[in-house]
């Protein structure tokens, strides 16, 4: 709890920025960081990379058939390639590359895909992924992490970098809430566990992270008490996190900003199932394409909001009651 | 050490091809049937490659400064597991569990399974890219050695190979060779009539590779193409004009021979063949 700030607004700098810092930060430590980009430098903030270490990047040209190839082939000679393109290009486009040419054969790959889900804005449905997480979960050992805001750079590309395989960082690029205090430190597998609650647990990812919080203020005022888990990694799940909260508010809302299927919802629901059974209600996008609009008109269209996960809290903790 | 100073000895190579095809046959006999096709085309490629050109050691197979090669064509690991066995990067007799459940010899190669592949293929179209990764990997970090991308011309037909010729071209990656197996054939028939790759040798020149021809199974063409390849200014892709089936004679008279049932006795048959076309090669070299 102590490592939220005092009140949400927000950043100061674009996560491009923040994550252009940390890459570099982790490139001055580490000589084998490298950096590779599908024609993408400028969008997803690389370009810096580019002027600071000059011999260590590659911008590979619209190809990223080929990147992901290439990135694999250069970790066999110990690199450790991060390869970026927006999230649509980056997973759904290569998924076969990712899956043999990286993961089957244990290689050592580090894969950025920017603009998740309605961050894409006015790029629209072609470059609004809302299938990345789903895609890439069912890559065996992949890990897959989702930052709530740019704090979190620091600690996640150094565990990207420290850590042998294949990782998935889904990022946005341009400014978000802020979060957490400077200097807070994440461990990749281990949710942030933000507000216990008894009633309902929201667990989070991403952008929806602030809106979870949100929701907690809404369903407060109704006499609820919500707690919020910023579930960052998405894979491997922290499955003690959730548990703990199954059983401490009986009741779960996941919230991603993704197909309903195949994300984090499904990861929750999937442990949920074997282990610890009680309502889940999932907040994400049901069975439809991106489309082009403002953040903020695109979570209202598809229901990304503290009021929609404050309403689907409701419904679950009356589905509490009904259950047993 | 091994080195590519010694003079060349077509014999030794051309002994080295019939085993590396006679190793294979058995393999598949074993299995009762494989890609025989494609690694029948393969032989003298790899014979050069492993007797006269790599700088690789069987007894350190993960050596940093080796020369890699990556067998794009990944449905022809037997021809590559003939190889490694022959060399000695483990027991022969190994070849004989080819596909067989738990062994270390899948049908596509491997990397976490068998000792001597430094990468994983079988799906078409993605080992020139992992050889370029391993090229520009080497480059980056001062590591000697060049990296020998093996694909078939039927692979051709996917994209990706084009995208990372553009990128070899302009690059200028001259510590990556690419070797076309050029047996003009692929699953369902000839490549000529399913999607033609015309004149490849003059669309990688347009690209900016310097293109060299030969016939891939003359084992002294192949080598004189091998051996200075990549000292130039421009990456090199040696084109090897080969026949499907090549050497193995119940496979040269199948018009569809990518994958056949492989019984004992024409496995018997084509092995003796092998030799008697070896005895003969050598009376004509005199």
């Amino acid at each position: 709890m102590s490592n939220l700030v005092d009140s949400f607004q927000i950043d100061n700098v674009e996560m491009r920025q923040a994550y252009c810092d940390a890459l570099i930060e982790e490139a001055n430590r580490n000589p084998k960081l490298v950096v590779l980009d599908a024609d993408v430098s400028h969008s997803v903030g690389t370009g810096r990379f580019y002027e600071a270490f000059p011999d260590r990047a590659i911008n590979c040209g619209i190809m990223e058939a080929h990147a992901i190839g290439l990135s694999a082939g250069m970790s066999e000679t110990g690199l450790i390639p991060f390869f970026h393109a927006f999230g649509v290009f980056a997973t759904r486009r290569v998924f076969d590359q990712i899956f043999i040419s990286c993961a089957y054969q244990d290689l050592n790959v580090k894969i950025v895909g920017a603009d998740p889900g309605v961050t894409a804005q006015t790029n629209g449905g072609t470059h609004m992924p809302f299938e990345d997480l789903g895609l890439m979960r069912l890559i065996p050992k992949a890990t897959i992490v989702e930052p709530a805001d740019s704090t979190m750079y620091a600690s996640v590309v150094h565990a990207m970098a420290e850590n042998y395989g294949v990782f998935y960082l889904r990022t946005s690029r341009r400014k978000t809430v802020k979060l957490y205090k400077p200097g807070t430190e994440f461990k990749v597998g281990k949710a942030m566990r933000l507000f216990d609650g008894k009633d309902v647990c929201i667990i989070a990812c991403g952008i929806m992270v602030y809106e979870a919080i949100r929701a907690r203020d809404i369903l407060k005022a109704q006499g609820i008490d919500a707690g919020v888990i910023d579930m960052h990694t998405i894979k491997p799940l922290d499955e003690e996190a959730v548990l703990e909260a199954a059983a401490r508010c009986g009741a779960i809302v996941t919230a991603e900003n993704h197909n309903m299927v195949g994300g984090l919802g499904s990861a929750v629901c999937e442990l949920i199932a074997g282990k610890y059974p009680v309502p889940v209600e999932r907040i994400g996008v049901d069975e439809s394409f991106g489309e082009v609009g403002s953040q903020q008109y695109l979570q209202q269209r598809f229901g990304l909001t503290g009021e929609e996960i404050a309403r689907k809290a409701m419904i679950a903790i009356q589905r509490k009651g009904a259950k047993r | 050490m091994p080195s590519k100073k010694k003079p060349f000895d077509a014999r030794a190579t051309m002994r080295a091809a019939a085993e590396i095809r006679k190793g294979a046959i058995r393999a598949m006999e074993a299995a009762g049937s494989g890609h025989i096709g494609g690694s029948m085309s393969l032989a003298e490629m790899l014979a050069v490659l492993y007797t006269d050109i790599l700088n690789i050691d069987p007894k350190n197979p993960k050596m940093r400064d080796r020369d890699y090669v990556v067998l794009s064509k990944g449905h022809c690991g037997p021809a590559l597991y003939s190889t490694l066995a022959y060399k000695g990067y483990f027991d022969p007799s190994e070849l004989l569990t080819l596909n067989k459940g738990g062994t270390n010899l899948p049908s596509h190669c491997d990397r976490l399974k068998t000792v001597g592949i430094d990468i994983s293929t079988g799906s078409l179209g993605q080992g020139l890219s992992l050889a370029t990764g391993v090229a520009v990997g080497k480059k980056m970090q001062g590591i000697p050695g060049k990296v020998y991308a093996i694909v078939g011309d039927g692979e051709l037909q996917e994209g990706q190979n084009w995208e990372a010729f553009l990128f070899i071209a302009h690059r200028k990656i001259t510590n990556l060779v690419t070797i076309v197996d050029n047996n003009r054939r692929q699953l369902d028939g000839y490549t000529a009539d399913i999607c033609d790759e015309a004149d490849l040798g003059k669309k990688l020149e347009a690209f900016g590779f310097e293109v060299r021809r030969v016939d891939g199974h003359d084992v002294t063409a192949v080598y004189n193409a091998l051996l200075t390849a990549g000292d130039g200014e421009k990456p090199t892709v040696v084109i090897c004009d080969t026949e499907k089936g090549h050497g193995c004679c119940f496979a040269e008279i199948d018009g569809f021979n990518h994958y056949m049932p492989v019984s004992h006795e024409d496995a018997d048959r084509a092995v003796e063949e092998i030799e008697r076309r070896l005895q003969k090669a050598y009376e004509q070299l005199g």
